[in-house]
């Protein structure tokens, strides 16, 4: 191993590195120096973690609202590792503020903030902020209805406070609601902005723990030992615990990803992350002009106490055991936290697209759902079906482009939505990939009447239909035979009613009467139709099949 | 030994602790650094699943074409880039043979990827970056040019020359 050796010693000579990277691994530590200090390692792990897959998502990512969503779809379902990885990065973002919060507590508990280590719980503090800001900044990023809206609440509440509100929203770029501003900006801070800032502040936090020291035990006066490799392997026990934990929820959980945003979509429940849910829920609590005390005042006194823990309590260090005042304030505290946020889940109610029940169905039995279908509906899944729209909306259940159309919010189920959305999808929902349908209005109108037929129940069979169905029901559009006859309860009852017409007739006597009214119904209004041989095939065998009103 | 700058008076825990302890802390961050590595080199190095884009395009009645002489035709094309759907302006050199055999070919130079064009005068397609020159039928006549011109799948239907996907050339 000479030549590495020769390596290594060229460096240590012109850099100092290996002196550098020894005095870091055989710092003194206190004998009572232990498993309860590896928290702090896993929270620079953490971050580590959250820095590579973040950079792996950014080479995948687009930074623009709309684009972003797809691309993050892009990442989930057609790169191979891509669900892994942006599961390593949701989950991560989670289990870092869990573990920077322990790692907190841990300190608190045993009073290790005391002289001289004000700036070091100060500048931890702050980390603690930061890390709350890539949550709020990072949630926006992949810009479903979950981001959007979680993102509108948060930035109201900025703006909510006193004296700063208003310049705070216009940093945000959020007067007018969330806006592809808002976006880039939590884009940039997310990252380019913060990283380096906590790479910064973390630096700076070793440097004052090392600067006094990792804090003994009271009475502790054992000789000091070193931190490698003992504590190292302890802290490494810790770090592979929480990465074990870390990876099998990537692996089981996917990071979610809803409808893209909607500005539109008054069904959805804004949520923010779990994190923020006892804020949320605490806003919930002062009514009025009082709100902004639940949102910014009252927060802002926590935080503010936070920072000043080590001059509330300037005592000297004790013993664990005597700090029965630092566990009650702990222990409420954790009980506020859960109570506030169990009380919040309780209280909003789930979104349809998270639990996916907006179907209903009232297809008798007997009859297959697509016999139910009035001819506009059908000649809309005709459109369906020669547009091609199967490719980015493959039905229920399935991965497509496009949205599911069995679960569309109830704003969007109306004709009047729809029909200027197939005209111009990217003018209706800002980012949206799909391609105008160029049809005749009232081509639209079927097409609309028909994707607001479907429910996540009948779905497969309608779209099962046997085309001899749908091109029949397209014969008798294109006559507008809907003027005198009434199928399916649409139409006009100027002729007789179709519904169950095959157990009045055959195929013979339709033929006939298609050709010469008057020598099967003497004295009919209805005018004869030279239909060719294959429309006259469909047309009967579509009216054949009709099922009863 | 080397430590000799470091705090002697602090304890060291005992040789073979010292060796387990750092076996397991190098056995332990190179499990997690594979976990780690591993799905990011499949995530950066394996190509995305395929979306079908345009298969076979509609471009040009073959009578249109001229006979033993290459002509540019532009296409509109749909093909999948990332993680959108783009419908593009695509082009090929189309040389239809007097019986009515045509061959396409992907329009940039295999060389570096320039695009070249037909010069009338020497008969040859040029490419202008490094003058890689290429016969009628594709080949090679001069210049870095590696490999013949690559082609495109071609079929005629009902008079119609229809373009697909490029070949896949070795």
């Amino acid at each position: 191993m000479k030549p590495i050796r020769d390596v290594i010693d060229w460096l240590e000579h012109r850099t100092g590195l290996e002196t550098a990277i020894r005095d870091f691994l055989y710092e003194d530590i206190p004998a009572s120096s232990g498993w309860h200090q590896i928290i702090g390692s896993a929270a620079v792990f953490f971050f580590v973690i959250q820095v590579f897959t973040g950079g792996l998502l950014a080479f995948n990512f687009a930074a623009t609202p709309g684009d972003s969503y797809n691309s993050v779809r892009y990442i989930m379902t057609e790169l191979t590792g891509g669900r892994l990885i942006r599961g390593l990065h949701h989950w991560g973002a989670s289990m870092m503020l869990i573990i920077v919060v322990l790692h907190m507590i841990q300190v608190f508990l045993y009073g290790a903030y005391k002289k001289p280590r004000e700036a070091t719980w100060m500048v931890g503090c702050v980390l603690l902020l930061v890390t709350l800001v890539f949550g709020l900044t990072g949630y926006l990023l992949p810009w479903d209805n979950r981001a959007y809206w979680g993102t509108v609440v948060t930035t109201q509440i900025t703006g909510s406070a006193p004296v700063l509100g208003p310049y705070l929203v216009r940093l945000l770029g959020s007067e007018a609601g969330v806006s592809r501003v808002t976006f880039s900006r939590f884009y940039a801070l997310h990252t380019i902005l913060l990283p380096p800032l906590v790479i910064i502040l973390i630096g700076i936090h070793i440097y004052l723990v090392r600067k006094h020291g990792v804090a003994p035990a009271v009475g502790d006066t054992a000789p000091r030992k070193k931190f490698f490799p003992e504590q190292v392997f302890k802290d490494t026990i810790g770090v592979a615990i929480a990465f074990i934990i870390l990876f099998t929820l990537a692996v089981i959980a996917d990071a979610p990803l809803g409808r893209l945003a909607d500005p539109t979509d008054t069904a959805f429940t804004p949520r923010p992350e779990w994190y923020f849910l006892f804020l949320f829920q605490t806003i919930k609590f002062f009514k009025g002009p009082l709100e902004v005390l639940g949102a910014v005042v009252l927060p802002g006194v926590a935080v503010l106490t936070l920072f000043l823990v080590p001059f509330i309590d300037r005592g000297p260090m004790v013993r664990l055991g005597k700090r029965g005042l630092a566990f009650g304030v702990v222990i409420l505290g954790a009980l506020a936290w859960t109570g506030l946020t169990t009380a919040a889940v309780m209280t909003t109610p789930a979104n349809p697209e998270e639990n996916g029940l907006i179907a209903t169905t009232d297809v008798e039995t007997g009859v297959q759902a697509w016999q139910s279908l009035s001819p506009e509906e059908l000649q809309g899944l005709a459109l369906f079906r020669k547009e091609g729209c199967k490719g980015c909306h493959p039905g229920s259940g399935k991965q497509g482009v496009g949205p599911d159309l069995t679960k569309l919010p109830a704003d969007h189920r109306t004709a009047a939505w729809l029909v200027p959305h197939f005209k111009e999808p990217s003018k209706i929902v800002p980012g949206s990939t799909m391609p105008p349908v160029q049809l005749s209005n009232s081509d639209l109108n079927a097409l609309s009447s028909f994707v607001l037929k479907l429910t996540a129940d009948n779905e497969s069979s309608i779209m099962a239909a046997p085309d001899y169905v749908v091109q029949g029901a397209l014969v008798y559009q294109s006559n507008h035979c809907n003027s005198c006859h009434m199928i399916a309860g649409v139409g006009q009852k100027l002729g007789p009613v179709l519904d169950g017409v095959g157990q009045r007739h055959d195929r013979a006597w339709l033929e006939q009467h298609f050709n010469d009214p008057q020598s099967t119904s003497k004295g009919t209004s209805m005018p004869p139709y030279k239909f060719s041989p294959a429309d006259m095939d469909a047309i009967c065998k579509y009216l054949l099949q009709l099922p009863k009103a | 030994m080397e430590e000799k700058h470091l705090h002697e008076d602090a304890v060291d825990v005992s040789p073979t602790r010292r060796k387990f302890y750092i076996l397991a802390i190098n056995g332990i961050m190179g499990v997690i650094g594979a976990l780690l590595a591993i799905p990011a080199a499949i995530y950066l190095l394996f190509p995305p699943k395929a979306r079908k884009g345009t298969q076979w395009v509609k471009t040009a009645d073959l009578s249109t074409i001229p006979a033993d002489k290459p002509t540019e035709i532009s296409f509109q094309r749909t093909r999948a880039d990332g993680w959108q759907l783009i419908t593009e302006k695509a082009t090929a050199w189309v040389v239809k043979q007097p019986n009515n055999e045509v061959v396409a070919f992907t329009p940039n130079c295999t060389h570096l990827g320039c695009a070249y064009h037909w010069d009338d005068s020497s008969h040859t397609f040029i490419c202008p970056c490094h003058t890689s020159a290429f016969a009628i039928d594709g080949k090679v006549l001069g210049g870095p040019a590696p490999r013949p011109l690559d082609r495109c799948q071609v079929k005629v239907e009902n008079g119609v020359l229809q373009i697909g996907p490029p070949e896949q050339h070795a």
